[in-house]
Formats: C-alpha cells, sequence, structure tokens
C-alpha cells in the first residue's frame, strides 16, 4: 500500500493507461503546459508529449466533439473538462453523440471516450461554479457515471473507465484532489465499475452517498456512533451502472435509508436510488426514505449562505435520526 | 430534366472539357452512372414515403447529385466522409449498398444502421461513412476528431465533412475550423450551399459570403459551381492532394441547388422561394443535364447508352425498395441492443424495470 493524494493517484492512472494503449490520449484546458489546473496533469507532456496531452482552446463543445470523432475513429480520448459546470457547453456532443452513436449506427460505432474533471461545489466559487452535474449524465441512456470519493478508489476506476468502451464522465472533486488515503501498490490495479463499497459497516441505519458526499457521511457515522447509533456507509462510487444489489443488500440490513448527495433534490442520483429502494425492497423498510441534498437554489456566495446551502453533517445527522423516529 | 442543349456556341465551350478538367472519359461515365443512381434512388424514397413505407423526417439529395459523386468519388476507400441528414447519395457514394440504404429508411432489419437509425442516421463504419446526423452542425466535431485520429496516427488520408449553408452559424462550427487549423487536421469542410437552410435564405441570416467564414482562422476557402460534377471533381482531386499528408484544413462552399423541398413535410415552392426560381433551377442547373450536355459535346455518350445507364439506375433502386420492404422489421429485443458497447460484469445499466 502506497499513502498518496486523491490527485496523484489520477495523476498515476493517466500515466499508466497512457503507457499501456498508444490510443489514449488526454486533451483539455491547460492540462498541458500548465500541469493542468487543478495539477492533475502534472508532468505528463514531459512523458508523453505534446501529441498526447494536449492543451485546448476554449471550446468545450468542439473539444468534447473532436473526442467523440476520434474514439469512433478508434482512439480512446480523455477529455478534460476543467470543472464539469463547463461540460454543459460540450451536451449535445455528449448526450446527441457519445450516448447515442451506438444505438443510432446498430452497433457499428463504439464511443470509448472518458469525460473527466471536478464536479460539485468547492468553497465559495459562486453559482456557476457550484453545480453537481450527475444527472445531466444520468439522464440520457448510453453514458456511465463514475463518482470516486478516494485515491484509491479515483485510481482503480479511472483506469476502468478508460477501458470502459462507452462514455464515461468521470466525476471527481476540487476537495479530494489534497485528500490523502492508501492505494494498493499491485502492478495494475483496476476497480471493476459497478462495484459500490462499503465503507461503514453498521446496523442502525444506511447512509447511502456518492463521491465528496462519502466524507461527509463518515463524519456523521462518527457523530452517530457516539450517540449509540450505528450508521453504515455505502459508497456507490459508480451510479452508472449501479450496484443495486449492494443497496437491497444495506437496505434488507437496516431498514433505515438516508441518501446524501451534493445535488439539487429535482431529480437527482438520489431520487433514482429512492425509486429504485421503494420498487425493489419496500418491505425491508421501516420508515421513509431520506435526501439530504444542496438546497434547492444556485449556490450562494457568502459563506455562511453557501454553508447553509451545502448538506452538512448536522443535517444528515438530523436525517439518520428521523428515519430512527428519536 | 431539361431537354439536351444543341446550341453551337455553347458547344464550343464544352469540348474538350474533358481534357480541361483533368477527367477520363471512364471517370466522366461513371460519374453520371452515379449521379442517376442517386436520382432514381431518391425519387424512388419519395415514392416510397408518399405510401407510408418511410416515415418521420426524409431530406432529398435531387439536385444536389454533383457534391455527392464529384466530391466522394475522388476519395480512396480509406478516406472518411460525414454528413448531416440530407445524406442518403453520400452514404451510397462512399459505398454502402442501396439496398442497406433504403433498408434504413424502410427501419428495417437490413438497414445498415440494422433499423435503429432511419434516413438521418444512415452509418456505414466498413466505408468509412460517419453518418448521417440529425443536429444541424453536430458532425463537424466530429469530422474535427477524425482529423485528429488521422493525423495522430501519421495516416495519408483526409475526411470530408459535409453540412449545410445554415451550419455556418454555429459556433461549434467556428470552434473546429479554429482547432482545425492550429493543429494543421486534414478535414476539407464542404458547404452545400443550396441557398436556403430549411426555408431561410442564407442572405437573411448573414452579411458575409460563406468563404469569409474561414478568414478569421486563416484556413484556404474556395468556392465551386456544385450543380458542374466536372468542375466539382477537378476541384477536391486537387485539394485532396494538398491536404493529404499535411497541407491542413480546408473550406469549400459548393454552390447548388435542392429540386424539392427541405424534407418532405415541406412543398417544393411556393413559400419561401417561388416557383418560377425552382424551375429556372431544374431547367438551367440539374447536375445531369449539364454533364450529359458535356458528354454527348465530347461524343462520349449517346442518347441510347443515357437510357441503358438510366434504366440500370432504375432497376437498382426498385430492387433495393423491393430489398427493402422484404426485409423484416427488428425483433422486440433490438430495442435494448446496442444502447452499450459494453456490458459490464457488475452493476445496472437499465432503470425502465424492463430489463435489468
Amino acid at each position: 500500500m502506497a499513502t498518496m493524494t486523491y490527485r496523484d493517484a489520477l495523476n498515476e492512472a493517466l500515466r499508466e493507461e497512457m503507457d499501456r494503449d498508444p490510443d489514449v490520449f488526454l486533451m483539455g484546458e491547460e492540462v498541458a503546459e500548465y500541469d493542468g489546473a487543478y495539477k492533475v496533469s502534472k508532468g505528463l507532456l514531459d512523458v508523453f508529449g505534446d501529441q498526447r496531452v494536449v492543451d485546448a482552446p476554449i471550446s468545450e463543445l468542439g473539444f468534447a466533439g473532436l473526442g467523440v470523432g476520434a474514439a469512433m475513429a478508434g482512439l480512446r480520448p480523455v477529455i478534460e473538462f476543467m470543472t464539469f459546470n463547463f461540460a454543459y457547453l460540450a451536451l449535445d456532443q455528449i448526450i446527441n453523440n457519445a450516448s447515442k452513436l451506438c444505438y443510432m449506427s446498430g452497433g457499428q460505432f463504439k464511443v470509448p471516450i472518458t469525460f473527466r474533471g471536478p464536479n460539485g461545489p468547492a468553497l465559495q466559487l459562486g453559482a456557476q461554479h457550484s453545480q453537481a452535474c450527475e444527472t445531466y449524465f444520468l439522464h440520457a441512456p448510453g453514458c456511465k457515471v463514475v463518482t470516486p470519493a478516494t485515491p484509491a478508489d479515483a485510481k482503480g476506476l479511472l483506469k476502468a473507465s478508460i477501458r470502459d468502451d462507452d462514455p464515461v464522465a468521470f466525476m471527481e472533486g476540487e476537495l479530494l484532489y489534497n485528500f490523502k488515503g492508501e492505494v494498493p501498490e499491485e502492478d495494475d490495479f483496476v476497480i471493476p465499475l459497478g462495484v459500490a463499497d462499503l465503507k461503514r459497516v453498521g446496523s442502525d441505519v444506511s447512509i447511502i452517498t456518492h463521491g465528496k458526499m462519502v466524507h461527509v457521511a463518515l463524519q456523521a457515522a462518527d457523530k452517530l456512533e457516539s450517540e449509540g447509533i450505528e450508521a453504515e456507509v455505502l459508497d456507490l462510487r459508480s451510479i452508472r451502472p449501479l450496484d443495486v444489489d449492494a443497496i437491497l443488500e444495506t437496505v434488507q440490513k437496516t431498514n433505515r435509508v438516508v441518501y446524501l448527495e451534493d445535488s439539487w433534490p429535482y431529480a437527482g442520483a438520489g431520487a433514482q436510488v429512492v425509486s429504485i429502494i421503494q420498487e425493489e425492497a419496500f418491505d425491508h423498510l421501516d420508515a421513509p426514505v431520506l435526501r439530504v441534498t444542496q438546497a434547492d437554489v444556485p449556490m450562494p456566495y457568502a459563506k455562511n449562505l453557501e454553508a447553509l446551502a451545502k448538506p452538512s453533517v448536522e443535517r444528515v445527522v438530523g436525517s439518520c435520526k428521523k428515519v430512527l423516529y428519536r | 430534366m431539361a431537354k439536351a442543349k444543341t446550341n453551337t456556341s455553347s458547344e464550343a465551350k464544352t469540348k474538350d472539357v474533358l481534357a480541361r478538367h483533368g477527367v477520363t472519359a471512364k471517370i466522366a461515365l461513371e460519374l453520371m452512372q452515379e449521379m442517376l443512381l442517386y436520382r432514381r434512388f431518391e425519387e424512388k424514397a419519395e415514392e416510397s414515403y408518399a405510401i407510408g413505407k418511410i416515415g418521420g423526417f426524409c431530406h432529398l439529395h435531387i439536385g444536389q447529385e454533383a457534391g455527392a459523386a464529384g466530391v466522394i468519388k475522388v476519395l480512396q476507400p480509406e478516406d472518411y466522409a460525414i454528413s448531416a441528414y440530407r445524406s442518403h447519395t453520400q452514404a451510397i457514394a462512399k459505398g454502402i449498398s442501396p439496398k442497406a440504404v433504403m433498408a434504413e429508411l424502410y427501419g428495417r432489419v437490413g438497414g445498415i444502421s440494422s433499423g435503429k437509425g432511419g434516413s438521418m442516421h444512415v452509418f456505414g463504419r466498413d466505408a468509412r461513412f460517419f453518418g448521417g446526423h440529425g443536429i444541424v452542425g453536430g458532425q463537424v466535431p466530429l469530422a474535427t476528431g477524425i482529423g485528429w485520429k488521422i493525423k495522430y496516427s501519421g495516416e495519408s488520408l483526409v475526411c470530408v465533412c459535409f453540412m449545410g449553408d445554415a451550419t455556418v452559424n454555429q459556433g461549434g462550427f467556428h470552434e473546429c475550423l479554429n482547432m482545425a487549423a492550429v493543429w494543421e487536421l486534414p478535414v476539407i469542410y464542404v458547404v452545400e450551399n443550396n441557398e436556403y437552410g430549411m426555408g431561410t435564405a442564407f442572405d437573411r441570416v448573414s452579411k458575409t459570403e460563406i468563404s469569409t467564414r474561414s478568414v478569421p482562422f486563416d484556413i484556404p476557402a474556395s468556392s465551386v459551381n456544385g450543380q458542374d460534377v466536372l468542375s466539382t471533381f477537378e476541384h477536391f482531386h486537387n485539394l485532396t492532394e494538398e491536404v493529404r499528408g499535411g497541407g491542413g484544413p480546408r473550406l469549400v462552399e459548393l454552390r447548388t441547388y435542392r429540386f424539392r423541398g427541405h424534407s418532405m413535410s415541406d412543398p417544393v415552392s411556393g413559400t419561401y422561394r417561388s416557383t418560377e426560381e425552382v424551375e429556372r433551377h431544374k431547367e438551367e442547373s440539374d447536375p445531369i443535364a449539364i454533364l450529359r450536355d458535356q458528354l454527348f459535346a465530347e461524343d462520349v455518350l449517346d442518347q441510347d447508352t443515357l437510357e441503358e445507364m438510366d434504366a440500370t439506375a432504375k432497376t437498382i433502386s426498385a430492387e433495393a425498395a423491393d430489398f427493402a420492404d422484404a426485409s423484416p422489421m427488428p425483433e422486440p429485443e433490438a430495442l435494448y441492443e446496442n444502447v452499450w458497447a459494453e456490458t459490464n460484469a457488475h452493476g445496472r445499466l437499465f432503470f425502465d424495470g424492463q430489463r435489468t
């Protein structure tokens, strides 16, 4: 096991995949000479050269679509969005092209592209830079969505995402890049898509979550433990394909669920999980499934308002107690 | 089709036309056969649509055949082509069989996209025809990516990207010209200017000519009479030589005209364009009639041979329609096929409760 930051884990994953497969290239704003806006691609330009680590102009629709075309033609692009907020400019290429080309062509074309970058709120970046964008990539069939919360998950899942033959939205988090954790040192450490991870075992209530909210969930679980409540934290890791078996297993175990995410409530990933739970595990529930999400408002700038908007440990603890009727 | 011209002064102009364009008689006759095939195929599709065999949108290329033949027949088989939705003829030109194209229009299993795409989504991977796209300009970044792949792989190929006149107002078009220029990608952006973006005349939505669109990006632009297949062929023959192996991108305006409405839902004339205008174009700028007159003047074609070629075109088109009609509709299971190129070993991909 090696201890490294989430950022370095991603860097290793990119390095290994680019080394392994000459068809893999990285394109995005500032990925080459700047070493990446968040330094995820640090050092890659020196190793792989400017044909494989490419600084793009500020043309998200253009370079996302360029990636899709290159993928159709046989390459395996990694397209970085400086943040997923900017990916909205490229949604036509992602939804109408990347997600649908395999189907519309009767299976003739596959689009093995990975769209990656930070997703979700950071600190006081304002309404346009703070969006958790999962829903837009989840909604249309044809795109996979992966949300690693730890360095190990980041490395293993990025490698799997790059190797996957479908478009994958690989959603990181600015606030996670400095987070340190243990990463297996095996030769080719890959975590398959579609497998959730129990980050904490418990028996009283299940907190199901994805992305950086895993850490809020774990903090909430610690708080609950001091009050004699043992919470289980299920990190979905990949929300499409979705590990429904793991979800149903934890529901059957604790009978009480809180879904935690930092996106908005209407049609978030959590809403989909709630739908699955009530449809497929209704008789195992002892309480309604509650969700803790961002407040249903654009993210405000003022520090105190932002703190109120984001899911907090207190809100998670409160919802867990509510489903326990305490 | 317009009657053969017998004007002697135009005969002087058309004599030696093959030599002037650097096109052999053999190629010119192939181009004639191709254009006849496209014309009769599209007419057959029109008939089929009218009797309900083809549904949804159907955008016919009648009148614009020289743009398909004159451009695509220049290409090597490994070169790439991509287009928008007025693309049945381009798909055939690139090498997809008329039967497979017609069956796709009919939504049958024998369609080149297995009936899953329809008229606007004719794809042929082996033929290197990358579609068939419904969103105006959606194909332009894809073409740019194909150009990227060619350069990345060190290949000596080109990618031809067809689009309509109205496409040059899409933002993505500009983003792509810029990237193609900066990275010197081997893409030829071909604007089929048939003067109307659906019902809107181009000069109502642009202060400048199409060929000025590439000036800010320092991409050489050219304009060619897209109704003259020999000029078009010659132009693209020279252009692909420049672009292949490192000449960078090009923008070409093909001046052309469509003899039918925007789609099957749009009347031929009488709304945004006058019947007089359409009739004039049919009389004076039918690409098949233009080539016919040139080849008659050159004595490489006569009326009898032309009629034989036309009969062949009609036969192929009729056989395509028969094939399409006999091809079955897809099985219900096909609904869920090819949504995902890779079904992961773990996790659920479908959420409608019908399929896990």
